[in-house]
Order: structure tokens, then C-alpha cells, then sequence
């Protein structure tokens, strides 16, 4: 099932470059089919949860598990799984494929077949990383999901888009290997202690901690995970690709690949090594208010919109990592809450700030203003989304937002009270760029048409979404209650363990 | 020149050696021996018939012909072997499943690349007979080595595949190739330095030892190293690094790649092709063996110098081919990068109770560098066949590539993240066996500088791949005809599947590369499995 989930986006990839040849429109209609017929299939899924077809493995309650043997020569295995949290994102996922499809429908002129399957092969990858449970297979999802962004950003995308394609790679690439030798070290690890090499999720879970190496192991894993969150030291590349990549691009990289990094922290990091909990929480968590305030700072000194918007991002990021270190029910939920809204509004921004670069050919705000008597429905929805992005009660944000802090109050008060301050910052940064780009006098000649059908049609999508999980969010928090309990039995299970084993 | 060395290899193969003289048992070839020696023997029959053939009739295509199912009928004798190895003949040569496995990826390689040379040449009008001669002898060179385990088979290999290289470098004169006759004489008088350090090593170690085999090397430097933990007889310490700086000179290691890049861009591309895969991977593989036989692992002042190679191949390789414009030369100095790479699993072995990890990674990543290495090269003698003028030697012909030749493209980028270590290509689980075997021995320096070398190789191979899918049109504004298909006006954007030519024995070996990049990438255990089993026998 979800091979078949990820077997289908790619041979839709393939299929709409193929299609290219019939006409020029048809590689989108194809992408659009395939992941309509994707999102049918996890349908059903939706509403099993209620029923309670649950698959559990060592006390943990799956929705889809399935495992066959790859390489086992090293004990890797073909293991997909999901549950609640990678169903969210999964969907996620779908939804903004969606929602690129749409942003890119009159953006993209030449050579759309080779770009539909970018998107649709970067969206396979993506699947795969919320599911995979293997840890190899996970980093191979992880690698493999980048290179159509690659593409997307160099081919694409806008003026400096070489030089913005090239530093994303290389800055996740080269990270990432340092996770490559932090998962062959765990590995190492259990075929010192059980004879035979694992990459397991199950087998290796806790199994960090025991290391020598156990600092430095969770710290490769660690620095390549935040480098695609991405936290304040390692954030150089997110405005260059965003700003650089096209709409579509910035859409999936804001909306779906940041929230890998995020995934990646939850699911991995924390239950592979329990105790950098106690070591490292102090560190993660400042390096998440710094990136609050640090996003929220350069996103207010930004002229262009596009990383404004992106710099924005980083200061949402920053909550996430604070919620994860906290690491208690409220903050977990909070954190992939964020995940969820954040998703849906940051996509809408760059969709807005897509759509005005397409009718003025520029993203610099000082050529904008007064745009609100010519385009005011495309001015309401962007002062809708800049609400959710300050997280005004009512919406998705802010239910995100206020479970980190809440949890986070119970880890450390000085750091939810810095964070706290640092919302301020986000109500700053998002009136200022709806006050220089849709009020005050007019700067330029340019006459902005107003949204389309299709237009409003996909940012309707967007603002249901996040009124939805703000107004009754309690189905996404049911879906994920279980997951969460089971993460945070695990962190603490086996931290008193090792407490239990050290004198 | 070509002639006496075929008969002085065939006399030291079938006759009692005349340079052995060490007290290892010689005793006389049986039938046995004989029949374990078949490949070895297909190719030097192969190379007597091709004589007899150019003296009588000169006719490529016949040469062509005949080369081509010499190396298929060798590649298949070595099923008929494995049931009765290891096998050793005269001291100078074991052949055992270990030789076994290189002489099968050599003999493939061979295989593969004879077409897309062939190609090559018939497309540039050239008849050159003899090169299949030279191209059969430096394959025979290149499995001697394999098989050797004496200092004088080793020389006998080495040279073989030199002065076979030499001839292949400088002698297919055309107005068209830019320096061969500069890139022949540089190969030739820096091959000889490198083979007479070689020699004078040989020279220094025999006098010390009385004895040419790898084996007793092994013992002595065992005998004393239990006495003190440091090698304290310089003659043979002298002797043991300068015929490390002969085998660093073939596999164009820091610092002796200087001639690499020269070589190669002056190079006719498919003998390009023939260094930087056939000789390379031979070796490579005699290296390990060697290293192995000898107990090199337990000579720190070898180990201490093979990591500085390693660590200064890796960085030195990769930052001097961050910036090339040639084709040819990015390959040369990433090659260097690659065979430090190569290094660090080397020095996995160094403290390993249990070298078959170590062993495994070596040969693993020896097959991917070939696979990817010679899809690279295929692709680039199929497009240079096509100019007029000149090679395709510069980054801008290959610019929106794709849209013009989407087979040798997609190829091309297969390759190129192959080279680079992207997963599901055969390059990624190569780099994983480095780093498995790396982090097995703990070696965080080098694992670091695998690291930072594979960050600055992403550069150039991702910028590379980048150009080829790049819009024509830019390409038509440079105002290059020679680049431009024929028909080229049709629709721009899709991608034109008509202009590949199926049935020729070229494209057939380029799409059997393509897919063994991304097969041995994405099921690599057939692979894994064929190297335990006859890899591990050297360990």
C-alpha cells in the first residue's frame, strides 16, 4: 500500500514527461490525475483509525506497516510505516503537490514535462521520508528527494538561480552525510553488541545512548536534520532557494521539505538518542528562540517579498525546535501542528508572492504599494494569511503556537518567555509587508490584475484548511495523541533506563 | 617492440620463470595450471591471430571482429575456472577467486568499451587495425597484474599495460586531436621514472630479502615487527616506499597526478577511456593485494603515508577540479578523488581483526568507479564521434544536452551522481562500504575528509549536470553549429527520442551502462553476494 503510494507518483512522474509528447498541457493534467488518484488512496485510511485496524510492532500501534528484505548484506530492509503524524504529513504533502500543480499552471511555459516530473518525483521522495522506517532506506528518501529541487530551482527558477540551486544542494548534501556516518556508527553499534548489522527503527531504538561515540553520533544526525529545518547557524541557503526557486518550488521546500527536518527530529533523533534530551534540550531550545528572534528580525529588513516570507519561515522553524526539546505531549503536538499550519500558510505566501512577481516581474516591495484598490481580493486572502502568520486566535497558527508554549512553559519559563516576545516580532514583520505591498500611495505604473478562478479557487483550499484546524483541530490532535504517547513513553523509558543501569 | 614483449610474457608463463629466483618451490606448470591459466591464454592467442591477421589483410572492421570475441570467449572461459581454484602457476602468478573477480570486471570493461571505440574511430574514418592489437595486449597486461603476487609479474603487468598505452596515446595521428603526441611522450617518460623508482624499490627490498614474492615480504615484515613495534631496516622501508610511489604514479594519486590531467585531455578519448578504467582498476586491485599479502597494514610509517595520500588525493583531486572547463581534465583530477576514496578503505584494513569488510568495500567501490567512470567516457566518445572539429572537450557543448541527445543525457547524469554518491545510483553503495568500513575502524579524520572532498565534488558534478538540462536555445545564441542536430528546428521542449540509434553495438553499450549504474545502485545484493564469495578469499 504504500509502495503503491510511492510506485504511483513516480510512474506519474515518468508518465507526464512522456506525455509531453502528445501536447504541452498534458504533463500537468497528468500530474494532477496521479496525485488525485494518491490522495483517494490514503482516503479510506482516514476513517479505518476509528475502527482501529492497527498494526502493532513491539508494543507501538501502526495504520500500514510493511517489510521486505533489501540489502541484507547489512540488514537493511524495505520498511514503510505509518501512523497517525506521517498520515498528517502525508497528506500535507498531497495537498500542497496540489496546490504547486496549481501555482505553476500558467507560471511554467516551457519544457513542462521534465518539470512535473521533478515535482513528482521530489513529492515520491518526500512520501517516502514520512514513511520509512529503516534507517538507510529514510536517508535515501532523504537524498534522493533534493535532487528534482535541484532541478526545480536551476532550471526554473529566477535570476540568480544557479548560484541558489547549488548552495541548497550543497548545503544539505554535505550535511547529510555527516548523518550517513552517524547512522552507519549506530548501526556498527548493534553489530558489535548482536552479531549482524541493523538499520532498523525497532532495533535501534535508545540503542544511541550506549555508544562512546554517542555525543558526536547524535550531533551528525542532529546538524543534518537542522540544516533542513533549518535553525539559525545553518540557514544561509533557505532564503537563496526561496527566493530563487519558482512558485511551485517555494511552496513544496516551504510547505512540505522543511517540515522533513522537523519529522526527522521527532521521529528519529530524540528516540534514537533519549538522553540528548537532558544534555542537549538546553542547546536545541536556544537555538530555537535565536532562531525566532533572528527570523523575525531579517524578515522585517527584507525589501524583497519573497524572502521576507522566508525569513519568516525561520522564525517559525525556531518554535518547532523549541517545542521538540520541551518534549512533553502539549509541545509534541504543538511542534507537528506547526508542521501542519505552517505548511498551508507559508505556501500561501509564496503562491501570493508568486502571483505578484508574475504580473509586475518583481519582488522588490518598494516597487509595490497601493495594490489594495486594484486587486482586493488577492489583498484580503494575503491579510488573511498574514494573520495566521502572527498567529491571531481563531486560526491554525495560533493553536500551534500556544501548544508549543505551553508545553515549553513546563521545560524552561525563560525560554517561552523570550519565545513569547518573539511573536511580537511576527506581528511586525507581517503588517509591515502588508502595509508596503497593499496600502499607501502607488509607487509604479503597473496594474495588477486581480486573482482568477483558479486562483481563489486554491488559496479557498488553504484558508478552509487552516480555519478548520484552528476553529475544531481536536481530529488531527486525535490522530496524533497515540503517536505522541508512545514517543514520550519512549524518550523516558529509556532514560530511566540508563539511569536505572549507571549508578 | 610489441612482438618480443609477447613472447617474453608467454615464455614466463608457460616456462620455468627465469627472474625467479627465490626459494619459493618452482615447481613445473601442470595441466592443472595450464587450464586455470585460459583467459590469460585466449588474450594471447587473440593477440598472435590479430598479428598474423594485420600482416596479411588490413581490414578494421575484421580486427574489430575478432578483438570482440577474443574477450568474449576469455570472459566466459573464466566460468569454466571457478571450480578449481585458487590455483597458483609458478611462483609468479596465483590465480584464485579474487583474480578471478577483477579479471571478470576488467574483461566486462573490455568488453564494453571495445564498441564504443570502435564506433569511435569508424565515425572519424580512421582504419587503425593496430589499435585493436595494442588495446588486446594492454588487456593481457592489465590481468597479469591481477593474478600477480611476485614482484616480477607485477613489473611484467605494469609495463604490459604501459608501453601498450603509450603506443595507443600517440598514434592514432590526426590533424584533430589537440597535443597526442605531447600527452604519448609525457605518459611515456613519467611511466618510465615511475617504473624505474618501482624497479629500484624491487632492487632495495630483494637485496634485503633475497626474494621476490609477496609472501615472504609479508613474513619478514611480520618477523620484525613482533620484535619492535616501528620497521627498523631501512633498506626495505626505502624499498616498500618507492614501490608505493610507482603504484601511486599509475593510480595518479597526490602527488603524483601531475601527468593525469595532461594525459587525459591530450588522450584519444576511448584510450582516455582505457586509462582512467582498465589500467586504474588493475592497479588498484593488485595495491590491495599487495598491501594484504605483504602485511603492509602493520608498517605504520606505510599506513601514516598512505593516509596523508589519501587525505591530500581527496582534497588537492577535488579542489583542482572544482573550476575545469575540459571535460577531460575534470575527469583526470576526479579520478585522483576517487582512488583517495579508495584510500580510506584501503586503510580500513589497517588494525582489522577481520579484513573481509575492508576488502569487500575496496572491491565494491573499484566496480562502481568503473561503471560510472566508463559511462562518463561512452558518452563522451559518442559525442566527440559526432564533431567535426575537435573533440567535446569543453562544459559548453554539453549544454541542454537533454534536449538534444536525451539518451547519452540521461546517461551522462546518471553517471554524474553516480560519481557523486547520490543514492540509487551504484556510486552511492560504494560510498556507503567506505564509510561502513571506515566507521568500523574508526576513522574519523579521514571519514571527515571523505566528507569535505564529497562537498566540493557535489559542486562540480552537480554544476555539470545542471548544464545539461539547460535551454537549447542559449546554446543556438552561442552560435555553435556543430552542436546542433540536423533537425533541430522541431519542437524545442521535448525531448527528441528519434535520433538514438538502437541497433548500434555503441548505444548498446551505453544504455547496458546506464542500467547497470542504476541496477547495481538500486539491488546491489547479486553484486555484494558474487564479492563475498570470491573476494573474500584473499583475506
Amino acid at each position: 500500500m504504500l509502495t503503491l503510494l510511492i510506485v504511483l507518483l513516480l510512474i506519474g512522474a515518468a508518465a507526464a514527461w512522456l506525455a509531453e509528447q502528445r501536447s504541452a498541457s498534458a504533463p500537468r493534467l497528468v500530474a494532477l490525475a496521479t496525485l488525485g488518484l494518491a490522495l483517494l488512496l490514503l482516503l479510506p485510511l482516514l476513517f479505518n483509525t476509528a475502527n482501529g485496524a492497527l498494526i502493532a510492532v513491539q508494543g507501538d500501534s501502526w495504520l500500514l506497516l510493511e517489510r521486505h528484505a533489501w540489502i541484507p548484506r547489512f540488514g537493511i530492509s524495505w520498511l514503510l510505516a505509518m501512523d497517525g503524524m506521517s498520515l498528517l504529513l502525508v497528506l500535507l504533502t498531497l495537498v500542497l503537490g496540489l496546490i504547486a500543480i496549481a501555482a505553476s499552471w500558467t507560471e511554467i511555459g516551457e519544457r513542462q514535462g521534465f518539470f512535473y516530473f521533478n515535482l513528482l518525483a521530489c513529492l515520491a521522495g518526500v512520501v517516502g521520508v514520512f514513511t520509512a522506517l529503516d534507517l538507510l532506506l529514510f536517508f535515501v528518501f532523504w537524498e534522493v528527494m533534493l535532487i528534482p529541487v535541484y532541478f526545480l530551482i536551476g532550471i526554473w527558477g529566477h535570476e540568480e538561480r544557479h548560484y541558489a540551486a547549488l548552495k541548497f544542494v550543497i548545503f544539505t548534501q554535505a550535511s547529510s552525510l555527516l548523518m550517513l556516518i552517524s547512522i552507519i556508527g549506530l548501526a556498527y553499534l548493534h553489530q558489535q553488541q548482536h552479531g549482524s548489522y541493523s538499520f532498523d527503527y525497532f532495533a535501534l531504538l535508545g540503542s544511541g545512548s550506549e555508544s562512546p561515540y554517542s555525543f558526536w553520533l547524535m550531533l551528525g544526525l542532529f546538524i543534518a536534520l537542522v540544516v533542513k529545518l533549518p535553525a539559525f547557524p545553518l540557514h544561509t541557503w533557505l532564503a537563496d532557494a526561496h527566493t530563487q526557486a519558482p512558485t511551485a518550488g517555494s511552496v513544496i521546500l516551504a510547505g512540505v521539505l522543511l517540515k522533513t527536518g522537523a519529522y526527522g527530529l521527532i521521529r528519529f533523533l530524540i528516540p534514537l538518542f533519549p538522553d540528548s534530551l537532558e544534555s542537549f534540550a538546553a542547546v536545541g531550545m536556544t537555538l530555537g528562540v535565536i532562531g525566532i528572534f533572528y527570523g523575525a528580525l531579517l524578515a522585517f529588513a527584507q525589501y524583497d517579498l519573497k524572502r521576507l516570507v522566508a525569513y519568516s519561515s525561520i522564525s517559525h522553524m525556531g518554535f518547532i525546535l523549541l517545542g521538540v526539546y520541551a518534549w512533553n505531549a502539549l509541545s509534541l503536538q504543538g511542534a507537528v501542528m506547526q508542521m501542519l499550519t505552517h505548511g498551508f500558510s507559508a505556501a500561501a505566501l509564496f503562491m501570493l508572492a508568486g502571483a505578484i512577481q508574475q504580473r509586475i516581474h518583481s519582488r522588490d516591495m518598494r516597487q509595490m504599494g497601493g495594490f489594495w484598490k486594484q486587486a482586493p481580493r488577492m489583498a484580503a486572502i494575503a491579510l488573511f494569511f498574514a494573520m495566521a502568520s502572527l498567529g491571531i486566535p481563531g486560526l491554525g497558527n495560533f493553536i500551534a503556537e500556544f501548544l508549543i508554549l505551553i508545553g515549553s512553559f513546563q521545560a524552561s519559563v525563560t525560554a517561552t518567555l523570550l519565545a513569547t516576545f518573539g511573536l511580537v516580532g511576527a506581528a511586525v514583520y507581517s503588517l509591515i509587508m502588508i502595509q508596503r505591498v497593499f496600502q499607501g500611495p502607488q509607487q509604479s505604473s503597473h496594474t495588477l490584475a486581480d486573482f482568477d478562478r483558479r486562483e481563489q479557487g486554491t488559496m479557498a483550499v488553504m484558508m478552509l484548511a487552516l480555519l478548520l484546524l484552528g476553529l475544531y483541530p481536536q481530529p488531527a490532535l486525535d490522530l496524533l495523541q497515540p503517536v505522541i504517547a508512545q514517543l514520550q513513553a519512549l524518550g523516558q523509558t529509556s532514560s530511566s533506563q540508563l539511569a536505572g543501569v549507571m549508578p | 617492440m610489441t612482438i618480443a614483449m609477447t613472447s617474453t610474457i608467454t615464455t614466463t608463463m608457460t616456462g620455468s620463470p627465469p627472474l625467479a629466483g627465490n626459494n619459493l618451490a618452482a615447481a613445473p606448470i601442470d595441466a592443472n595450471g595450464l587450464f586455470s591459466l585460459l583467459p590469460l591464454l585466449i588474450i594471447s592467442m587473440l593477440v598472435v591471430l590479430q598479428l598474423l591477421q594485420i600482416s596479411f589483410r588490413r581490414d578494421a572492421e575484421l580486427c574489430y571482429r575478432l578483438s570482440l570475441g577474443g574477450l568474449v570467449v576469455a570472459f566466459a572461459s573464466l566460468f569454466m575456472l571457478s571450480d578449481s581454484l585458487p590455483q597458483q602457476v609458478t611462483p609468479l602468478l596465483l590465480i584464485d577467486p579474487y583474480a578471478l573477480l577483477f579479471m571478470g570486471l576488467i574483461l566486462a570493461c573490455a568488453i564494453l568499451l571495445l564498441p564504443l571505440s570502435h564506433d569511435y574511430w569508424r565515425r572519424q574514418r580512421l582504419q587503425l587495425d593496430e589499435f585493436y592489437l595494442l588495446y588486446a595486449l594492454s588487456i593481457l597486461g592489465a590481468l597479469v597484474l591481477v593474478c600477480s603476487q611476485h614482484f616480477a609479474s607485477l613489473v611484467l603487468g605494469l609495463e604490459l599495460l604501459a608501453l601498450a598505452l603509450v603506443a595507443m596515446i600517440g598514434y592514432p595521428f590526426s590533424a584533430r586531436y589537440d597535443f597526442p603526441l605531447e600527452a604519448a611522450i609525457k605518459y611515456l617518460l613519467l611511466s618510465g621514472v615511475a617504473s624505474a623508482t618501482l624497479l629500484f624499490g624491487i632492487a632495495l627490498i630483494y637485496a634485503d630479502l633475497g626474494s621476490l614474492a609477496f609472501i615472504a615480504l609479508g613474513q619478514a615484515l611480520q618477523h620484525s615487527l613482533i620484535e619492535t613495534l616501528a620497521l627498523q631496516k631501512p633498506l626495505l622501508l626505502t624499498g616498500i616506499m618507492l614501490v608505493l610511489a610507482g603504484i601511486c604514479f599509475k593510480l595518479s594519486l597526490v602527488p603524483f597526478h601531475l601527468w593525469t590531467p595532461d594525459v587525459y585531455q591530450g588522450a584519444p578519448t576511448p584510450v582516455t577511456a582505457l586509462l582512467a578504467t582498465v589500467s586504474t582498476t588493475a592497479v588498484a586491485a593488485l595495491l590491495l593485494r599487495w598491501y594484504l599479502a605483504s602485511n603492509g597494514y602493520a608498517v605504520p610509517q606505510l599506513v601514516w603515508t598512505l593516509t596523508l595520500i589519501a587525505v591530500a588525493s581527496m582534497l588537492v583531486g577535488n579542489l583542482l577540479a572544482l573550476l575545469q572547463q575540459d571535460i577531460k581534465r575534470l575527469m583526470a583530477y576526479s579520478s585522483t578523488a576517487h582512488f583517495g576514496y579508495l584510500l580510506v578503505a584501503l586503510l580500513a584494513l589497517s588494525q582489522s581483526a577481520n579484513p573481509a569488510l575492508a576488502v569487500e568495500a575496496v572491491s565494491y567501490y573499484l566496480a562502481a568507479y568503473l561503471v560510472s567512470t566508463l559511462a562518463v567516457f561512452a558518452v563522451i566518445m559518442q559525442l566527440s564521434a559526432e564533431q567535426h572539429a575537435g573533440e567535446c572537450h569543453t562544459l559548453d557543448h554539453y549544454r541542454g544536452l537533454v534536449w538534444r541527445r536525451p539518451l547519452l543525457a540521461l546517461t551522462l547524469i546518471l553517471a554524474l551522481l553516480s560519481l557523486a554518491g547520490i543514492p540509487l545510483t551504484v556510486g552511492f553503495i560504494g560510498k556507503f562500504y567506505i564509510f561502513s568500513a571506515a566507521v568500523a575502524q574508526q576513522l574519523w579524520l579521514l571519514l571527515l575528509t571523505v566528507v569535505i572532498g564529497s562537498a566540493i565534488g557535489l559542486f562540480y558534478y552537480l554544476r555539470w549536470v545542471l548544464l545539461l538540462t539547460l535551454s537549447d536555445s542559449i546554446d543556438a545564441a552561442n552560435g555553435d553549429p556543430g552542436t546542433l542536430d540536423t533537425h533541430s528546428i522541431g519542437t524545442k521542449t521535448s525531448l527528441r527520442w528519434r535520433s538514438v540509434r538502437w541497433r548500434s553495438g555503441s548505444t548498446l553499450a551505453l544504455v547496458c551502462l546506464a542500467l547497470l549504474t542504476l541496477l547495481l545502485g538500486t539491488l546491489p545484493t547479486p553484486l555484494i553476494d558474487l564479492i563475498r564469495t570470491l573476494a573474500i578469499s584473499i583475506s
